[in-house]
């Protein structure tokens, strides 16, 4: 690519780096003050320490060499580390489908919300010429004084029109189903009368006078205009109340200390499914892990046998699980297990004359899990375990063969020796990959059967990420409660992490 | 080789045969039943391995055509397989470009520049890639939903907000390419230095035009791992034509709107070239899986 020479010397100039990054951080700003006044700390704040770096970075002679690490250090802040902080954060709060808004928010609501002002309110009548509409109002407590307001276009903008006592309207009187259908586009309509009262629907038939219905005053207490009655924010329960304590929904969300963890441990209808799901969890992974291994390793022997002279075709095939999306064959199987059109309980029914429930009993769907993930995941072991046969000499088959050993003995005194070291790393991975494996058990089951009498949604099969999952996305949306059982899982794999990095650090040494 | 060889070696061939082959039946069953299913009549049609009379039906709503059965009725497509399987290839796409340039940048500091904390980040990287993302989603939800407050383009149900949300999953990548750049003589670049390049012009005109391979290789890798991510993207999308594949291949299977017959073709499209681009690269993919636990 060829440049212009003065756009070269321009480009090489400090100028353009400057402006670029005068560019980003404007912006940046502009976002952090935004998040920041809809009361955010922890987001804005994670932003800001991050931009002043990346600026100091880009601009001093000094953090040259951060340059490269930087974009994708970001990336890890950002989106590994940042949202484990953020959870643990949102564990200490009511943050959920009730309390999902922030104070300010809330507040605003509650400043915009309208009641009807003044003893006036007026049916409606509707009249379309063309495209052109008028209302005609009258006073409910005096027929006789009748409002018709100018002609004006009724397509959904908001429109202000004044009405005169006693004009005509021309047109067709709309019916009243006719004036339902525009009733969204009749909303944002408001109609001025004379003597400076100001209209707007206030219900299906009629137009009043509408006024806040609070006011604010200070500490973001609000005062009903009407009747002077206060409602004060509870930073505890994260509600507007008033004062003989009834709330006022939405909600908002406050800090609520340790009371996510407290239910967690407290509320019987939430602490035994967690406990039942843990459990589960623990069976689950190391059931997985050793079925793979078992099959991965018998077939990597298989593998490396010479007199099998077409195992390459195998091989291949037998990756096949492993090759396709999982997304994809957890999907087959939901379908070939399905009970009623299922073709694995066509098969069952015709050969045995049994048609197991796969997804509504427990311990038949648990069974199911296993087999699928255990189809699932035995290439990848067969991978490795081919791997690491191929570092084994071979003239120590040599020696036990002339010693007359079977291939009993060859696997537990020579093959499982020899790579017990390196396999133990990847398999407390594989080990942590199944703790959290979400997708297997969300497209299969989605945690079904449900656990009866628990206080939040579980189900059976559940995984621990999938309580967590469910509880927040799921049955009630409790963010709070989700982020607190998240902080646990991440807990418990911060612990398999240990280990596995000593288990790692042992099989350098060997 | 001078193996010694048992006497009965014959016999045992033919059993690992015999149970290799009763194994290999059990594995590809679900790949066999599948394309059975799509060439099958309707949605509930049971039947042998070869249907009995088979239909096109299936296919032609998986690629977006109205079908005309026998007796007249004509089918509609039920979902836009198509829109989903664009949607995924566009964020993969743009996610691995990104991924690669990220992982790229980052690879070549740590294998070649010096400066402080260098080997404590390796470390912290390493550590942080044991936290997978399905365990922070609500904190992605929590994130994405207050951004698109503020950057609506970023907001929940947006694919750039899906697409910013993976650039986090580098570390493997920054680690394979951190060991092929190791892999190459410094001396080249040394002598670009003498010549007086900067560190970038000897990073941009002579070691990566050298990794163009491991380039290729990451590329792949990265859009194999985001076009079957599910829990991220399952939480923040939600119209049905802004789904990924991923996310969308589950609604043929719910209970009440059971299309067993579509999703099988679906499946067949969508997860054939997926398979074969993953059969291609597997050896560089398991090298890079392992070169975590084994480097540490």
């Amino acid at each position: 690519m060829t440049i212009p020479a003065n756009v070269r010397s321009l480009l090489s100039g400090n100028g353009p780096k400057w402006a670029l990054v005068a560019l980003i951080d404007l912006a940046l700003l502009y976002v952090i003050a935004l998040l920041y006044f809809q009361g955010e700390v922890l987001f804005p704040l994670t932003l800001l320490v991050l931009g002043s770096l990346g600026t100091w970075i880009f601009t001093n002679k000094r953090g040259y060499s951060y340059r490269y690490v930087y974009p994708c250090l970001l990336g890890i802040m950002m989106f590994i580390v940042f949202p484990l902080v953020y959870t643990f954060s949102i564990s200490f709060t009511n943050y959920g489908s009730a309390n999902i808004l922030s104070l300010e928010r809330v507040k605003e609501i509650h400043l915009n919300k309208q009641v009807k002002n003044g003893e006036h309110s007026y049916t409606l009548a509707l009249f379309q010429q063309n495209d052109q509409f008028q209302l005609q109002l009258t006073d409910k407590n005096d027929k006789n004084s009748i409002y018709t307001s100018d002609a004006f276009v009724l397509n959904g903008d908001p429109v202000e029109v004044n009405a005169r006592l006693g004009a005509d309207a021309e047109g067709n009187k709309l019916s009243m189903r006719e004036v339902v259908q525009q009733r969204s586009a009749l909303g944002s309509v408001a109609v001025n009368l004379a003597g400076d009262t100001r209209l707007v629907m206030s219900s299906l038939r009629e137009f009043s006078a509408m006024a806040p219905q609070y006011r604010e005053e200070k500490n973001d207490n609000l005062v009903e205009i009407n009747t002077g009655k206060v409602i004060r924010p509870d930073m505890t329960t994260g509600f507007y109340v008033t004062d003989s304590g009834e709330r006022v929904a939405p909600g908002f969300s406050v800090y609520v200390g340790g009371e996510n963890y407290e239910r967690l441990i407290n509320d019987k209808g939430i602490r035994e499914p967690f406990f039942k799901i843990f459990v589960w969890t623990i069976v689950f992974s190391a059931g997985s892990v050793l079925f793979c291994l078992v099959i991965g390793l018998l077939l990597a022997n298989l593998m490396q046998w010479e007199p099998l002279k077409e195992r390459a075709i195998y091989r291949v095939l037998l990756i096949l699980p492993y090759a396709v999306p999982a997304f994809i064959s957890i999907l087959i199987f939901k379908g070939l297990f399905n009970q009623n059109f299922g073709e694995i309980n066509m098969i069952l029914e015709g050969l045995f004359g049994i048609s197991p429930e796969w997804m509504t009993d427990p311990t038949f769907a648990r069974t199911m899990i296993l087999i699928v993930n255990t189809w699932l995941g035995y290439p990848y072991m067969m991978i490795v375990c081919m791997g690491l046969l191929k570092a084994i000499p071979d003239d120590l088959y040599e020696a036990s063969a002339i010693d007359g050993a079977n291939p009993i003995h060859n696997l537990l005194y020579i093959t499982l020796p020899n790579i017990a070291k390196p396999l133990a790393p990847i398999l407390i991975a594989s080990f942590a990959f199944n703790f959290n494996n979400f997708v297997l058990i969300d497209l299969l089951t989605a945690g079904g059967p449900m656990m009866a009498g628990t206080t939040t949604e579980a189900g059976f099969t559940d995984l621990l990420v999938n309580f967590t999952f469910r509880t927040a996305f799921v049955a009630g949306q409790d963010f709070g409660l989700a982020s607190a059982i998240a902080t646990m899982i991440f807990l418990i794999v911060g612990f398999i992490s240990w280990v596995n990095l000593r288990a790692t650090r042992s099989s350098q040494e060997y | 080789m001078a193996m010694v060889q048992p006497r009965n070696l014959q016999y045992r061939v033919w059993a690992a045969r015999i149970i290799m082959i009763l194994l290999l039946c059990l594995v590809m069953f679900p790949f066999l039943m599948i394309i059975s299913v799509s060439f099958r009549t309707g949605n509930f049609a049971t039947g042998s391995l070869i249907p009995d009379n088979p239909s096109l039906e299936h296919w032609a709503m998986v690629l977006g055509f109205e079908y005309t059965t026998a007796d007249g009725t004509v089918i509609k497509p039920t979902f836009p397989v198509l829109t989903w399987l664009w949607n995924s290839l566009k964020v993969s796409f743009t996610t691995s470009a990104l991924i690669l340039m990220l992982s790229t940048t980052g690879a070549y500091a740590f294998a070649r520049l010096r400066f402080r904390f260098k080997n404590h980040l390796l470390t912290s990287m390493m550590i942080l890639q044991m936290f997978p993302a399905v365990l922070a989603l609500v904190a992605f939800h929590a994130f994405f939903n207050k951004l698109g407050g503020v950057v609506p383009w970023l907001g929940l149900n947006t694919h750039s907000a899906l697409v910013m949300s993976y650039l986090g999953g580098i570390t493997m990548h920054i680690w394979l390419i951190k060991g092929y750049f190791e892999s190459i003589d410094v001396a080249l670049e040394e002598s670009a230095y003498i010549d007086g390049a900067t560190p970038w012009q000897a990073f941009r005109h002579i070691l990566l035009p050298l990794s163009v391979p491991i380039l290729a290789v990451v590329f792949v890798l990265s859009f194999i791992g985001v076009i079957g991510e599910y829990p991220i993207a399952s939480v923040l999308l939600q119209g049905v034509d802004q789904l990924t594949l991923a996310v969308g291949m589950k609604q043929f299977l719910y209970a009440q709107n059971y299309l067993w017959g579509d999703f099988a073709a679906a499946a067949i499209l969508t997860g054939m070239p997926i398979t074969v681009v993953f059969l291609m690269a597997q050896r560089y993919l398991v090298n890079g899986l392992t070169a975590g636990g084994v480097k540490g």
